[in-house]
């Protein structure tokens, strides 16, 4: 089973977060900071610092460490507040 | 006016018990209230129970080496799916607790079902609540601990036991405390490098240790086993050592180590630095109290001094009908948590004050003696404040720096952590200080020459929501 990171095709087993997905494929980071565009990706693994933000089929800000991997999830990394235009 | 809801529940219709948390003290909540016959909600973040102590993967299972205490998981897991055949427990996996607040008759959670892709409101009313939380990781920061693969080290140990994946190939374990144990062990067991462990703890540790240990023999034999796997691994434990800085430019490619002198500060004379793809680092444990304190439930000094949920006997807090077992009435583990748990989960669904077997209560006693133990030997150490420089970041979320805050305290008089959040934005972002709260507490304090305060944070909403779910669960008399 895969979803796609920015386009690249990342495996994963049944039960996986997205985050640990990415960090088994060897993706370290998949965000950058608002302030200084500094690179983050897993730190508590368990939802609580909110690092490891991520864009998932279009809803930004999305915790990694979190989300269940899902087979055809287009997961993309984020850049800032990650989001164009706002949810409400 | 009736309210309905996505997810088809009608919140009308409360149980007797609503049971926030499926770790220890959660589930053996759920399990003794449900075992008494009255209705139980269990509501959890996770696919699975368990917690973060019986952390696993959905079709997965809870055994050694990985997991502890794993005959208890399952008979707690097999009387819950009982209680929910027969129609007394509602279990509620994947479902986040983003607000709670008193009704009529009791209480209700406004949730965010994650079952399916698109998050879907829900709500539960219950007469009593039990709260239990949990617990997270204590950071303090350091040189370069934004850095990606700096992990906390119950971070790391999420990932092993709940997604099969090693967190890295080369990995330091730091900080202090005994969690730092089967964090070590499980990485080395499941193929990792493990570089060293590198405990800040010294001679007090050890020495206070044993005493604390002795009333607990399978405590003992827990320890001894993860040494015998270091040991196997030819893994290096160091008392009185910890890491100073994470090196590298966009992911993590070392660490300087140091030893602490007499006084609790690192001897750069003596640092070393040492290649690793992974950091994973952790002083203990801070314990999640924003639901309880949602409900205005008063708090007391933990066993580390910080503060905690005060309960009574029968676990109740200063709030009639809240009950809170585990980590967020005290720092203790998953033994004490589960103890408390079950006392809490009888206490709630009783009509009058339940007796509470003696063995229980002493059993429960025996746990929190141990809990402050290892809390007075393993405190965190003041070393972490003389590593920092000033483009050190204190608040990962808001990008403050150790200069930012520093400036502040100087120029405005800042004493606390408070002041610093409404004037550098420390602690005001996703997390909302969860990370960084202890460590602003600590730097205010320290520039501004006061003793630190640790208060507990109040966030009225738990979990960041949307506002279109804010707007679907809104209480019904604000509709």
């Amino acid at each position: 089973m895969t979803f796609t990171f920015d386009g690249r095709e990342i495996p994963f087993e049944p039960g996986q977060s997205v985050g640990a997905a990415l960090l088994a494929a060897g993706v370290r980071s998949w965000r950058t900071t608002r302030v200084a565009a500094r690179p983050r990706g897993l730190f508590c693994g368990i939802g609580v610092c909110f690092d490891c933000l991520v864009t998932i089929d279009g809803r930004a800000n999305e915790r990694a460490c979190r989300i269940e991997a899902g087979t055809d999830m287009d997961v993309h990394a984020q850049e800032g507040t990650g989001r164009a235009d706002l949810e409400v | 006016m009736p309210i309905s809801r996505s997810d088809g529940s009608v919140p009308g219709t409360a149980a007797t018990v609503l049971v926030v948390g499926a770790g220890p003290a959660g589930l053996a909540a759920a399990v003794a209230a449900g075992e008494i016959g009255v209705r139980v909600v269990l509501v959890d973040a996770e696919a699975v129970p368990g917690g973060q102590f019986w952390r696993h993967r959905r079709g997965g299972s809870v055994a050694a080496p990985l997991h502890h205490l794993a005959g208890e998981y399952r008979s707690l897991v097999g009387r819950l799916q009982s209680l929910r055949v027969d129609g007394l427990v509602e279990y509620l996996d994947r479902h986040q607790v983003w607000a709670v607040e008193p009704v009529d008759d009791g209480f209700a959670v406004w949730l965010s079902n994650r079952r399916g892709r698109t998050p879907v409101a829900a709500v539960r009313t219950a007469k009593r609540m039990v709260l239990a939380p949990g617990a997270y990781d204590l950071q303090v920061p350091f040189p370069g601990w934004d850095l990606p693969g700096v992990l906390t080290a119950g971070g790391a140990q999420a990932l092993l036991k709940g997604h099969g994946v090693v967190a890295g190939r080369r990995v330091l374990v730091a900080g202090t405390g005994p969690f730092l144990l089967p964090v070590a062990a499980g990485l080395a067991g499941a193929g990792a490098t493990v570089v060293g462990v590198h405990e800040a703890a010294g001679l007090i540790g050890s020495t206070r240790m044993p005493l604390a240990v002795a009333g607990h023999p399978s405590k003992a034999v827990e320890a001894a086993g993860y040494f015998a796997t270091l040991r196997r691994h030819r893994v290096r434990y160091r008392t009185r050592s910890t890491v100073v800085a994470a090196h590298g430019g966009d992911v993590l490619d070392s660490v300087t180590v140091a030893p602490l002198d007499g006084g609790g500060r690192p001897r750069t004379d003596k640092a070393t630095r040492l290649e690793v793809d992974t950091l994973a680092v952790g002083w203990g444990f801070v314990p999640q109290l924003e639901l309880p304190l949602a409900l205005g439930c008063a708090t007391v000094p933990g066993p580390d001094g910080r503060p905690v949920i005060g309960v009574d006997d029968d676990q109740q807090t200063s709030v009639a009908g809240v009950f809170v077992a585990g980590e967020a009435c005290g720092v203790g583990g998953a033994e004490k948590a589960a103890v408390e748990g079950r006392i809490a989960g009888v206490a709630a669904a009783a009509t009058s004050p339940p007796a509470i077997p003696g063995r229980l209560a002493e059993r429960r006693a025996s746990l929190r003696r141990f809990a402050v133990a290892v809390a007075r030997a393993y405190p965190v150490p003041d070393a972490w404040q003389h590593g920092l420089v000033d483009d050190t970041l204190v608040c990962r979320c808001e990008e403050v720096t150790v200069g930012t805050l520093r400036s502040a305290v100087e120029s405005d008089r800042i004493t606390d952590a408070r002041a610093a959040k409404l004037r550098v934005r420390t602690g005001m972002g996703w997390c909302q200080g969860r990370v960084c709260g202890f460590a602003t507490s600590c730097l205010t304090a320290a520039w501004a020459g006061v003793e630190p305060t640790f208060e507990a944070g109040t966030r009225p909403i738990a979990q960041p929501v949307s506002l279109g779910m804010v707007a679907e669960g809104l209480p019904p008399d604000s509709q």
